[in-house]
C-alpha cells in the first residue's frame, strides 16, 4: 500500500466515520446533542483538510486552512453553548434550585 | 518559494537534510520509509479510536454518555491523525518539512487546548439547563423520547 492509497483510505474512513455523529445532529433529542456533534464533525473537518492536504501536496496551504478551522468551530461551540445556556426556557424547576446555592456561594465569597 | 520547494519533494528526496534523507530512503524495500509506516501506524489506531468515537455518539443512551464518547474519543484520534499526517509529512527532512510539523504540532496543541474546553462548556449548559441524565427507572422513557426504533 503506498502513502497516497492510505491517505485516501483515511479520508474517506473519516468521512464515513462522520455519518453517525451526522446522524446525531439530525435526530439529537436535545440541541445539545446536537452541538456535541457538530463539534464532533468540525473538529474531524479540520483532520480532514489535513488529509486533502497531504493528498494533493500542498500541505503548507492546507494547515492554515485546518488551524484557521479549529480556531472557528471553539469559537462556535463556546459562543452556542453560552447562547443556549442562558436563554433556554426552564419548564421544571430542578435547575432553578441547583442553580440557587451556587449564586449564594458567589454572594458569600 | 515555498510552494517549489513543496512540489519538489512529493517526487523525491532533496534538500538540505540530504543525509537524513538518504538514511530514511536506505530503510525503504518496499516504497516505505520509516517514518511513513509509523504514520500509518499512527493514523489507523486515531481511526480506531475515532470509531469508538462515532459508535458512542451513536448508540449511547443519554447526552451526558454521548458527551463523554465525542469528548474524548474525539480529542484522541484527532491528535493522533494529525501526528501521524505529521510523521508522514516528514518524509524528506526538507526545511519546509519541519515548517508543516510545527505547523501540525500547532494545530495538536490548539485541539487538545480547546477540545476539553468546549466539552466543559457545554457539559455545564446542558446540566444547567436541566438536561436529564438517564437513570434505571428512565431509561425507557428516554430510548422512547429518542424515536429510535
Amino acid at each position: 500500500m503506498t502513502t497516497e492509497g492510505f491517505t485516501v483510505f483515511a479520508g474517506a474512513a473519516l468521512f464515513v466515520l462522520m455519518l453517525p455523529a451526522l446522524y446525531r445532529v439530525a435526530v439529537g433529542p436535545t440541541s445539545f446533542d446536537r452541538l456535541v456533534a457538530v463539534n464532533v464533525i468540525g473538529t474531524k473537518t479540520a483532520v480532514l483538510l489535513v488529509v486533502i492536504g497531504t493528498l494533493f501536496g500542498r500541505l503548507d496551504m492546507f494547515v492554515d486552512f485546518a488551524l484557521a478551522y479549529a480556531l472557528l468551530n471553539f469559537l462556535t461551540s463556546l459562543a452556542v453553548a453560552r447562547y443556549l445556556n442562558r436563554t433556554r426556557s426552564m419548564p421544571e424547576k430542578k435547575p432553578a434550585k441547583r442553580r440557587a446555592p451556587r449564586k449564594k456561594k458567589a454572594k458569600a465569597s | 518559494m515555498s510552494m517549489d520547494v513543496t512540489d519538489s519533494f512529493v517526487g523525491g528526496f532533496s534538500l538540505d537534510f540530504g543525509f537524513l534523507a538518504e538514511a530514511s530512503a536506505e530503510t525503504t524495500h518496499a516504497g516505505l520509509s520509516a517514518l511513513d509506516v509509523c504514520g500509518m501506524i499512527l493514523v489507523s489506531v486515531g481511526l480506531v479510536f475515532f470509531l469508538g468515537a462515532a459508535v458512542g455518539l451513536y448508540r449511547f443512551p443519554d447526552f451526558y454518555t454521548r458527551m463523554h464518547a465525542a469528548g474524548k474519543g474525539d480529542t484522541l484520534s484527532s491528535l493522533l491523525i494529525l501526528l501521524g499526517f505529521g510523521l508522514i509529512t516528514l518524509d524528506d527532512f526538507s526545511m519546509v518539512g519541519w515548517l508543516l510539523v510545527v505547523k501540525l504540532l500547532a494545530i495538536v496543541l490548539f485541539i487538545m487546548l480547546t477540545s476539553p474546553t468546549s466539552t466543559h462548556a457545554l457539559m455545564r449548559a446542558g446540566y444547567e439547563d436541566g438536561v436529564e441524565p438517564v437513570t434505571k427507572g428512565s431509561s425507557s422513557k428516554n430510548t422512547k423520547k429518542e424515536g429510535e426504533s
